[in-house]
């Protein structure tokens, strides 16, 4: 065979190249970007045979649906997501969290994710990809990353430059947990609202709007009251910033945000609960709860040796 | 000089410069960022500098706030370090479809077109952080007498090149973006290329920045 690709029939909703994203360049005003669920990023690695930082391809909502054409090559997918596996006349139903063998004219469907945003395909190869500081992962808003910092459209080819001949079946019996209790530190403008707003944003339910997306979520809920200024001078932000605009409605930032922002910032998620967040699709409701600094540290040692356990028993 | 460290979440630290913005401050904030970016400080994942305020975000796997923070209070700033400003000259033309907002100013300004054009291509700007996009500078500052607020409701689109206005500040919109600062003009100069990684920003922190009219003519034929 002489090359090994995959034909894009229909690219999905929000389908891109992703890795664990860039560092260190904030400072010109380029976001990490990089998977936005780090741990079904890593499990999908892991599940292909890859290392950590290996490019795959994360999908929102609906995925991609790809036609293989090629030597035979193991794929992942991870998250809580539906798909099919056409080989031959044979219509499989896929599982997450397990190997499945492609081989040359087999198609791929992901129909789509349930109950979450984000899932994740891996193959046990190397796509052919630009990288760009690093990293490929694609910035659409800045057009920076591999495919020209694009999304993937329909019709197109994605190249596989190497297969790595590891071809054992793997599988982790895992269940994508959903949680709506977000725990958040208070942030450096707490004090700007008034002792009402601060109880509604630790007692109240907030609904995640529409306009979410990879650079932040936005959360529909009773307005929070800012009583000293609605605008700040503007200055870095982080993921997991809780900004509140003066329409009282806070936005969550997400990894690939503005690195920059004037808006007062009334909380912070924890990063221990990043990943779970991410996936909270749009309609669902979200709780915020507050930790102090060293709660939060420790829910991330929890966090992170759970991932770790994860990917030693794959 | 740093008044106070807090966490920011559980993975940033935020050094606060104090409340007063000027380019005295703002070049502390620089002298820091540099000097941290220099020790390559293990766990460090990026550091932004703005007016008077400065993030450090760290891997939480491999250092805390508490040791950090311990780090940055005893560190020792390279004074004269070679911080060389540079100079640049940015052609704008201003003629109609690419001055969007000049009336708005007018009205709120209470000033006329010209007067708000002399007294923007006469100042000399400095450059005191590039972020938000790729890119973008934020340059200071604008004569009293041009400080207007930001739209009421922000554009879902500025166009690439745009140069827009907001209280003492002025930017450059590096590319097609959400924004909503007071477009005055647009400049054909590409302020930020992806494809150059080790200095993809024309302008930089630090750097000083004057304004130059030009025509449609000068704009549609303008080479690099």
């Amino acid at each position: 065979m002489s090359e090994n690709y995959f034909e894009i029939l229909r690219a999905g909703i929000n389908s891109t190249f992703q890795d664990l994203g860039r560092n260190n360049l904030y400072h010109i005003g380029i976001p990490f970007s990089g998977a936005m669920d780090k741990r079904n990023y890593l499990l999908a690695n892991k599940l292909t045979g890859n290392d950590h930082n290996h490019p795959v391809i994360e999908f929102a909502y609906q995925g991609p649906h790809v036609k293989y054409h090629g030597d035979k090559i193991n794929i992942a997918i991870t998250g809580d997501v539906s798909f099919k596996i056409k080989n031959g006349n044979n219509l499989i139903d896929g599982e997450c969290y397990q190997s499945f063998i492609l081989e040359n004219d087999d198609e791929l469907d992901i129909i789509s994710t349930n109950k979450s945003v984000y899932g994740y395909l891996a193959i046990s190869g190397t796509f052919d990809l630009k990288f760009q500081w690093s990293s490929c992962s694609t910035n659409t808003k800045a057009k920076i990353g591999s495919n020209n910092g694009e999304k993937l459209s329909d019709n197109q080819k994605i190249i596989i430059k190497e297969i790595n001949n590891n071809f054992v079946s793997r599988k982790l019996n895992y269940i994508n947990k959903k949680i709506e209790n977000i725990r958040v530190i208070k942030g450096t403008n707490f004090n700007y609202f008034s002792e009402e707003g601060k109880k509604i944003f630790f007692k109240n339910e907030f609904k995640v709007s529409k306009l979410s997306d990879r650079m932040g979520m936005r959360l529909e809920g009773k307005k929070i009251e800012n009583i000293v200024d609605t605008n700040i001078r503007s200055e870095g932000l982080i993921k997991g910033v809780i900004q509140v605009p003066a329409d009282g409605n806070p936005i969550i930032m997400l990894s690939d945000h503005g690195t920059i922002g004037g808006y007062p910032k009334i909380g912070v998620v924890v990063s221990a609960d990043y990943d779970k967040l991410v996936q909270l699709t749009p309609g669902s409701t979200i709780k915020f709860q507050e930790v102090d600094l060293n709660s939060a540290e420790n829910l991330f040692k929890l966090y992170d040796l759970e991932t770790q356990n994860l990917i030693s028993q794959i | 000089m740093i008044k106070n460290i807090s966490n920011l979440g559980d993975a940033a630290l935020y050094c606060d410069f104090g409340k007063e913005i000027n380019k005295d401050i703002n070049t502390h904030v620089i002298k820091y960022f540099k000097t941290i970016q220099k020790k390559n400080i293990p766990g460090i994942n990026n550091i932004t500098p703005s007016y008077n305020k400065l993030i450090i975000s760290f891997d939480l796997k491999k250092i805390n706030f508490n040791k950090l923070k311990k780090i940055i209070d005893n560190i020792e700033i390279i004074q004269n370090d070679s911080i060389q400003n540079k100079k640049f000259e940015i052609p704008v033309c201003c003629e109609k479809g690419f001055s969007l907002d000049i009336k708005r100013l007018e009205e709120k300004l209470k000033m006329k077109e010209e007067k708000i054009y002399e007294s923007f291509f006469e100042k000399e700007f400095f450059c005191y952080m590039t972020g938000f996009i790729a890119g973008m500078p934020f340059l200071g500052d604008l004569d009293e007498n041009l400080r207007a607020k930001r739209l009421d409701t922000p554009r879902v689109k500025v166009p690439k090149g745009s140069i827009g206005l907001t209280e003492q500040f002025a930017n450059i919109y590096t590319f097609e973006s959400p924004g909503g600062w007071n477009i005055i003009g647009n400049t054909p100069l590409n302020i930020f290329d992806s494809s150059k990684e080790n200095k993809p920003n024309l302008i930089n922190p630090g750097d000083l920045v004057t304004f130059k009219r030009i025509t449609k003519e000068n704009y549609q034929n303008y080479h690099e």
